[in-house]
C-alpha cells in the first residue's frame, strides 16, 4: 500500500489512553511499550508510516490533541 | 503535502485535566473547530459548570464565565441579554444539566433564550467520585448505587433531550455521540447546527452527548467506548429531536 | 430637581435606573412586588432588559452573568427569597462581580409573615453565603436615603468590584414620600476592561471565576479579598449620631426603626432625659468608632430592633465591655412603639422622674 499521509504524536502530551490504536483501519498505532513520557504514560506513535492512509480516524478520537495528520 | 487535521485554535495550549481517554477532549475539540470555522472565536462568551468540565475555562479560547453548580444556563442568559449580538453557549454535565440545574436549563430553553447548550451524558458524577447521576443506567452501579441503580428506589434514567424537545422555545435538540469517528463526525455537523440556531435568533438549542468516564466506570478507555455503544445508545438513542427547517 | 412623591419600592427602581441600570433580574415575593414590576414596566422604555426567572437562585445567577458581562445590574428580594440568593451573592463576591441586591425584610425564620422586619442582619453583614467575604450592606432608614444609597451603591459596587447590598426593612418599601433625583447627566460609567464581551481578537480572554484549586492561589485571592474589604472598612462607614457627648443613655437603631427612636428621644428630651442616637447607615462596615465618642458616664447603650437581637452583636463589640449594652426589640410587622421605648429607656435609667 503506497503511503497517502504522514501523522505525527505530541508523544510529551498523550496519555496513552489508546483510543487512536483502536481505530486505525490499518493497525499500525501502537502505545510504546517501554519508554515514557514526561507525564508518566507511555505514548502513542507510529512504527510504519508508509501504511498510513491519512483517514484522521486517530486524530478525531484523541482527547488530547495529540496527533497532526498530512495528507501527501 | 497539506495539513488535513491539526490542533484547533479555538482551545488553548493549556493541557487539560481530563483522566486518560475521557471523551470530553473530544467535546471540547469539537465545540472549538466550530467556533473557529463559523468565526465567532472572538465574539463567544462560554460558560463552564461544575463538575469535571469545571476548569474548561482554561481550555476554551475565548472569553469565559464559570458558572455555579447548575447555573450555566442562568448566567449564560445574564450575559446574553447584555450582549445580544456576541454568542453565548453552556458547556454542561449531566450531574449539573440533569440534577441541580433542572430549573435553569427548562427555563432557559422555555424563554426560548437564544443560547446553546452543550451536554455532555456520561450516566455518572465524575468529577466527585463516581456517585449516582440522574442519567445513571439500570443496573449500572455508582459509588451511591453500590448495588446498581434500581429503578424502584431511584427512578428510571432521566432523557433530558426528549424532556426539553417538547418545550416550545427549545429549536434545536439532538443526541450525538463521540464513540467512534463516524459518530464524532456527525457529533461536530450537529453542534454546528445547533451554533447557527443562536447565530440566526431563532432560540434555544442543545446538544446532547454521550460520553464515557473510564475512570468510574472502571474500564479501560477502549472497554468504554464499547459500554457506551451496548448500553448507552440503547437507552438514549442518537438522532435529531428538533430543527427548524432551515436548518435542516 | 423637582421633588416627587414615591412609594420606597418604585423608587429604589428609579434609582438604579437614574444610576444606569439596564438589567434587572427577579422572582415575586410580598412585600417587594412592585420591584420588578416597576422594572418589567420601565426598563424596556429605555433600552434595558427585565427577566422574571424561574426562581430567586436563578435570578441571582443571572445578575453574575449580567454583571460578568459588564453590566449594571440589580436584583431584589425578602428575606427568605434573601436566603437562596446567598448561593450567587458568594459566587460574585467571590469572582469580583458588583452588582446591588435589595433585599425589603419580612419576618422569619422560615415563611415567617409578609410584614416588615429587619430580621436579616447578621444574613447580610456575616455574609450569608458561604466564604470569607463582605457587602457593603446599606440601611436607608427614609426613601430620600433609599434613593441616594441605591444610586452610591451602584457606584461604589463597580469601585470595588464587589456586591452591594440595600437593606430596607419592610416598612421602608411600602412608605411614600417626596424624594429629588439628583442630576448625573454628567456621571459616565467605568471601563470595565475585565468583563466579558467576546476578545474581538483584541485582547486574551476575560475569564471570572471563583474557583481556585491551588491552595497557595486560593489564599493568595483570600488575602486579596480581605485588603479590599479592609479598604471598604476604611472608607465606607456612614452613621448618623447626635448628643453621644452628654447622653446618659444612647440608643442604637438603624433604618425605619431609628426614625421611631429618634421620636422616642424627643418625647424623653421634654421629661429630661438626656439620650443620644447612633444610627449606623453603613451596616457593614460598621461604625465601630463611633461608640468611642460616647461619654464615659453614660449609663449604657440601648439596641432596638425589629428582630429578637442581631446588631447587639456589633454593639457589643464596639462597646468592648465599656458599659452595658441593654436590647429591646419586636418581630415580624410587631414595630416598637416609641412608648415602649420610652418605658424601655426609663426602665434601664431607673423609673420616673
Amino acid at each position: 500500500m503506497a503511503q497517502k499521509g504522514r501523522t505525527t504524536f505530541k508523544e510529551d502530551i498523550c496519555k496513552g489512553c489508546g483510543l487512536c490504536v483502536s481505530v486505525c483501519p490499518v493497525k499500525i498505532i501502537a502505545l510504546e511499550e517501554i519508554e515514557i513520557n514526561r507525564k508518566g504514560y507511555h505514548p502513542a506513535g507510529i512504527k510504519e508510516m508508509e501504511k498510513c492512509i491519512a483517514c484522521q480516524n486517530c486524530a478525531l478520537i484523541c482527547p488530547d490533541l495529540v496527533i497532526t495528520v498530512e495528507k501527501l | 503535502m497539506t495539513v488535513v487535521f491539526e490542533r484547533t485554535t479555538g482551545l488553548t495550549e493549556v493541557e487539560t485535566h481530563y483522566c486518560p481517554g475521557c471523551t470530553h477532549g473530544i467535546i471540547h475539540r469539537l465545540v472549538a473547530e466550530v467556533l473557529v470555522e463559523l468565526d465567532i472565536l472572538d465574539d463567544t462568551i462560554g460558560v463552564c459548570p461544575v463538575g469535571c468540565s469545571v476548569l474548561a475555562y482554561k481550555y476554551f479560547n475565548c472569553d469565559m464565565q464559570q458558572a455555579a453548580h447548575g447555573r450555566a444556563p442562568a448566567v449564560a442568559t445574564g450575559a446574553k441579554r447584555v450582549h445580544p449580538d456576541k454568542f453565548v453557549f453552556t458547556y454542561q454535565g449531566d450531574g449539573d444539566l440533569a440534577s441541580i440545574g433542572t430549573a435553569e436549563i427548562v427555563h432557559a430553553a422555555h424563554r426560548g433564550e437564544k443560547i446553546s447548550t452543550i451536554f455532555v451524558n456520561n450516566a455518572i458524577y465524575g468529577m466527585t467520585g463516581g456517585q449516582m447521576a440522574p442519567t445513571t443506567l439500570i443496573g449500572q452501579k455508582a459509588t451511591t448505587a453500590p448495588y446498581g441503580r434500581d429503578e424502584e428506589t431511584m427512578g428510571m434514567p432521566l432523557r433530558m433531550s426528549e424532556m426539553l424537545a417538547t418545550i416550545d422555545g427549545a429549536k434545536f435538540v439532538e443526541r450525538v455521540s463521540v464513540d467512534t469517528p463516524a459518530n464524532i463526525r456527525k457529533a461536530k455537523r450537529a453542534i454546528k447546527k445547533c451554533f447557527q440556531v443562536q447565530l440566526e435568533g431563532k432560540g434555544f438549542g442543545i446538544v446532547e452527548v454521550l460520553s464515557t468516564c473510564p475512570t468510574n466506570w472502571g474500564l479501560t478507555p477502549v472497554e468504554s467506548l464499547k459500554w457506551l455503544k451496548e448500553n448507552m445508545i440503547p437507552y438514549y438513542p442518537l438522532g435529531n429531536f428538533k430543527s427548524p427547517e432551515e436548518v435542516e | 430637581m423637582e421633588k416627587v412623591l414615591m412609594k420606597g419600592n418604585e423608587a429604589v427602581c428609579a434609582a438604579a435606573i437614574a444610576a444606569g441600570c439596564k438589567y434587572f433580574f427577579g422572582y415575586p415575593i410580598t412585600p417587594q412586588n412592585e420591584i420588578p414590576e416597576y422594572m418589567a414596566r420601565e426598563l424596556p422604555k429605555v433600552g434595558g432588559t427585565f427577566i422574571q426567572a424561574e426562581s430567586e437562585v436563578a435570578a441571582i445567577n443571572m445578575v453574575y452573568g449580567a454583571a460578568g458581562a459588564g453590566a449594571r445590574v440589580m436584583t431584589s428580594s425578602s428575606s427568605p427569597g434573601v436566603a437562596l440568593k446567598q448561593e450567587g451573592i458568594s459566587y460574585c463576591a467571590g469572582a469580583e462581580l458588583p452588582a446591588v441586591i435589595v433585599n425589603m425584610m419580612r419576618g422569619g425564620p422560615g415563611l415567617g409573615s409578609i410584614q416588615p422586619s429587619q430580621t436579616d442582619y447578621f444574613q447580610a453583614t456575616r455574609g450569608g453565603g458561604n466564604g470569607d467575604y463582605k457587602t457593603l450592606v446599606l440601611a436607608p432608614a427614609d426613601v430620600q436615603e433609599l434613593v441616594d444609597l441605591t444610586i452610591e451603591g451602584f457606584d461604589k459596587a463597580d469601585y470595588y468590584r464587589n456586591p452591594v447590598m440595600i437593606l430596607g426593612d419592610g416598612f421602608i418599601g411600602q412608605m411614600m414620600e417626596p424624594v429629588v433625583f439628583k442630576d448625573r447627566s454628567d456621571v459616565e460609567l467605568p471601563e470595565k476592561p475585565w468583563a466579558t464581551s467576546g476578545t474581538k481578537g483584541e485582547r486574551k480572554p476575560n475569564i471570572i471565576n471563583s474557583l481556585y484549586l491551588g491552595a497557595e492561589e486560593l489564599e493568595e485571592h483570600n488575602i486579596h479579598l480581605q485588603a479590599k474589604y479592609a479598604e471598604m472598612a476604611k472608607n465606607e462607614v456612614k452613621v448618623e449620631s447626635f448628643g453621644l457627648e452628654d447622653a446618659e443613655l444612647v440608643i442604637a437603631a438603624y433604618g425605619t426603626t431609628s426614625r421611631i427612636c429618634k421620636t422616642a428621644i424627643s418625647k424623653l428630651e421634654k421629661e429630661g432625659y438626656k439620650v443620644g442616637l447612633i444610627r449606623p447607615i453603613s451596616l457593614w462596615p460598621y461604625p465601630f468608632n463611633e461608640f468611642e465618642k460616647i461619654n464615659d458616664d453614660c449609663k449604657g447603650v440601648l439596641t432596638v430592633e425589629m428582630n429578637t437581637g442581631q446588631m447587639t452583636d456589633d454593639v457589643q463589640i464596639a462597646l468592648n465591655g465599656r458599659m452595658p449594652s441593654y436590647f429591646y426589640g419586636r418581630t415580624g410587622g410587631m414595630a416598637p412603639t416609641p412608648e415602649e421605648i420610652v418605658n424601655k429607656v426609663k426602665e434601664i435609667l431607673g423609673g420616673d422622674r
